[in-house]
């Protein structure tokens, strides 16, 4: 069943056609994968999904309710958790607190402690909501650092705390900006384990990354974009022999092709 | 104790240890605030005039500064509109008390109405200036207080520029300052508490998820206009309390006096010096500069001389101090601790223990490293 579909989403800035009549599927529980070049509109793609922009046309559905152009925390409420291509963390706050600002519309909701909620002055995060993101920074294996402000974190650090706290609000998706961008091997090594692990518990994932050995290795489908549009869709083995996505993507280079096969 | 918290059964076992110590300090912490605090609300009994006045004022400044430093600290929202909050209160509790010929001690039965008055106005002006951010919004907030200064010299109901006289308060002259004092002493303690109650609240958190990215708070389901406007509606309310003070004390109510730009400039700059945003920051700066203002309104003649001063401490708390004293001078110290840490642990036998540590935790990320190459 299709969890999160785009269907023919335009959206220029300026001149620049960023998207053209893109539509997406993301099937329930799968990782899905979206490539292309700098500049193919993914990250564009995302804002569109997760209301950080106005499509010029065509419309977002999410278990086929529409939610185009909503505003982001109307998306996020529904259940569409994001990360950013450079990190957005709150920098000032603790590990901890970044958690429970991202747990608020989960505690309202009533899961948690609702009667506090009509009070401005309670104190922020029950024990409730506390112990469940411990849970999740242990999960990410940054729970030594709950007590620390997120700017001292490293940049991988970050890209966990990130993962960590849009999972507190158990979103049905969570799409990843470039998740191994910047991060050293070992890191990645266990980003890619915990989105297993999470997908293996039912959360399903649409992925841009460069690094073709991680989304080869994790992605149930790929999507290659071109030019803000999709040039093919399918399995990773096929997407890496298409010569449409080595014209468009991976360019000739022997060298590539060799590091996306080993 | 274990029974208070029985969510720290397995990810937080270690901190039940600490947590008596911590307890402790809590407790040294309140004792030493109610005697600073007995100390400053036995200043009246000295029966000093002149040191009961400038205690209005340094008081009159901590509520000023603290409450600015609710919306503007916490929320990153630079405003140089407090005065209009500040003269709003101001006006509402100069026509009440003009139109009912109030007396004696009840005048003060309408600083209230000021406040609310204030907090009112705060709405459509919040509604306006908060669809903005950054310089646009220091700049939109300057130009709603030349609005409100210009309204204040124009209408009728503001006296224009000859103001509104004040009811004559036929008081003993020895104690007249008193119940200005305890008013703004309980304005100035409550504003604090209040700040302190936000600060750990979610609403306290979410205005500083904002401070920090407000997109991404946003995109967190952070109501994030709710969240701003309550702020400067809380700050406002503070605020027009202290104009309606400010009108019986000074006996004055002036259109240049009560929207006056070097207030907000002051404010600002108590703030900054101490530490914006933080919570002691701003008590820091009021308590630091407002007796230099006073003194330098009675002893320097030429009061630019006094404002150059201040404009340089600006300069010189931006370029050298941008955090302001208390974080920077916080932090110097927890340096300093750590490094003497570091030294009485080099002393001891410890280094060892420090190195098994440290090898540990890289070892624990180096097996699958290892295995790749």
């Amino acid at each position: 069943m299709t969890l999160l579909r785009a269907e023919g989403i335009c959206k220029a800035f300026g001149g620049v056609q960023a998207l053209r009549d893109c539509s997406i599927d993301v099937e329930e529980g799968s990782i899905a994968g979206l490539i292309g070049p700098n500049g193919s509109g993914k990250t564009t793609l995302f804002n569109m999904i997760t209301g950080y922009g106005r499509v010029d046309s065509g419309d977002v559905y999410l278990n086929e309710k529409k939610i185009t152009n909503l505003p982001p925390d109307k998306v996020f409420a529904l259940g569409i958790g994001r990360t950013f291509q450079l990190t957005r963390v709150f920098h000032r706050l603790t590990v901890m607190e970044n958690m429970i600002v991202a747990a608020h519309h989960k505690e309202r909701s009533g899961q948690q402690g609702s009667g506090r909620s009509l009070n401005p002055f309670a104190r922020a995060g029950g024990p409730a909501t506390r112990k469940r993101a411990m849970e999740l920074l242990e999960f990410t294996g940054i729970a030594k650092l709950a007590g620390d402000r997120a700017e001292t974190l490293s940049y991988g650090q970050r890209k966990l705390l990130e993962l960590s706290y849009v999972m507190i609000a158990d979103p049905e998706i969570i799409l990843l900006d470039e998740p191994a961008g910047g991060v050293n091997p070992t890191l990645i090594g266990t980003i890619a384990d915990r989105i297993r692990e999470l997908n293996k518990q039912g959360t399903t994932f649409l992925i841009v990354e460069h690094n073709m050995e991680f989304v080869m290795g994790l992605c149930d489908r790929v999507t290659v974009l071109d030019f803000g549009c999709p040039v093919v869709t399918g399995p990773p083995d096929v997407i890496r022999n298409d010569h449409r996505v080595l014209d468009a993507y991976l360019g000739t280079a022997e060298e590539d092709d060799d590091s996306s096969a080993a | 104790m274990s029974a208070s918290r029985p969510m720290s059964a397995s990810p937080m076992s270690a901190s039940p240890m600490n947590a008596s110590p911590v307890r402790a300090n809590a407790i040294w912490r309140i004792a030493a605030a109610v005697a600073l605090l007995a100390v400053v609300a036995a200043v009246p009994l000295t029966s000093n005039v002149t040191l009961v006045h400038v205690g209005v004022f340094v008081l009159m400044y901590v509520g000023m500064a603290v409450s600015w430093n609710i919306f503007s600290g916490f929320s990153g929202y630079i405003s140089l509109g407090y005065a209009v909050f500040f003269g709003s209160g101001l006006y509402t509790v100069a026509i009440f008390s003009k139109h009912l010929n109030l007396t004696g001690s009840t005048v003060f039965a309408f600083l209230p109405v000021g406040a609310v008055v204030a907090g009112v106005i705060a709405i459509p002006v919040g509604l306006i200036a908060l669809r903005v951010r950054r310089h646009t919004f220091v700049v939109i907030t300057i130009a709603i207080f030349f609005i409100f200064q210009l309204m204040a010299y124009n209408f009728g109901f503001t006296g224009g520029s000859a103001g509104i006289l004040p009811p004559y308060l036929n008081w003993d002259p020895n104690t007249f300052n008193n119940p200005f004092y305890y008013i703004a002493l309980i304005v100035a303690v409550g504003s604090m508490v209040l700040a302190w109650g936000i600060w750990g609240s979610r609403f306290g958190l979410q205005l500083r998820a904002i401070r920090d990215d407000e997109d991404r708070a946003r995109g967190l389901g952070v109501k994030t206009m709710r969240v701003k406007l309550i702020a400067f509606v809380i700050s406002a309310l503070i605020a027009g309390v202290l104009g309606g003070l400010y009108f019986y004390f000074q006996q004055e109510a002036l259109p240049e006096f009560a929207f006056n730009p070097f207030l907000d400039l002051t404010i600002a700059l108590m703030v900054f010096v101490g530490g914006f945003g933080t919570l002691w920051g701003p008590v820091f700066g009021a308590l630091l500069l407002e007796p230099y203002l006073g003194y330098a309104q009675l002893q320097i003649s030429n009061s630019y001389v006094s404002e150059i001063v201040l404009g340089g401490l600006f300069l010189f708390v931006i370029l050298v101090l941008p955090r302001g004293i208390l974080p920077t001078a916080r932090e110097k110290l927890t340096a300093l601790r750590a490094g003497q840490q570091r030294r009485s642990a080099a002393k001891g036998a410890s280094p060892p223990s420090g190195m098994t540590a440290s090898t540990v935790q890289a070892g624990s990320g180096s097996p699958s490293t290892g295995s790749m190459r």
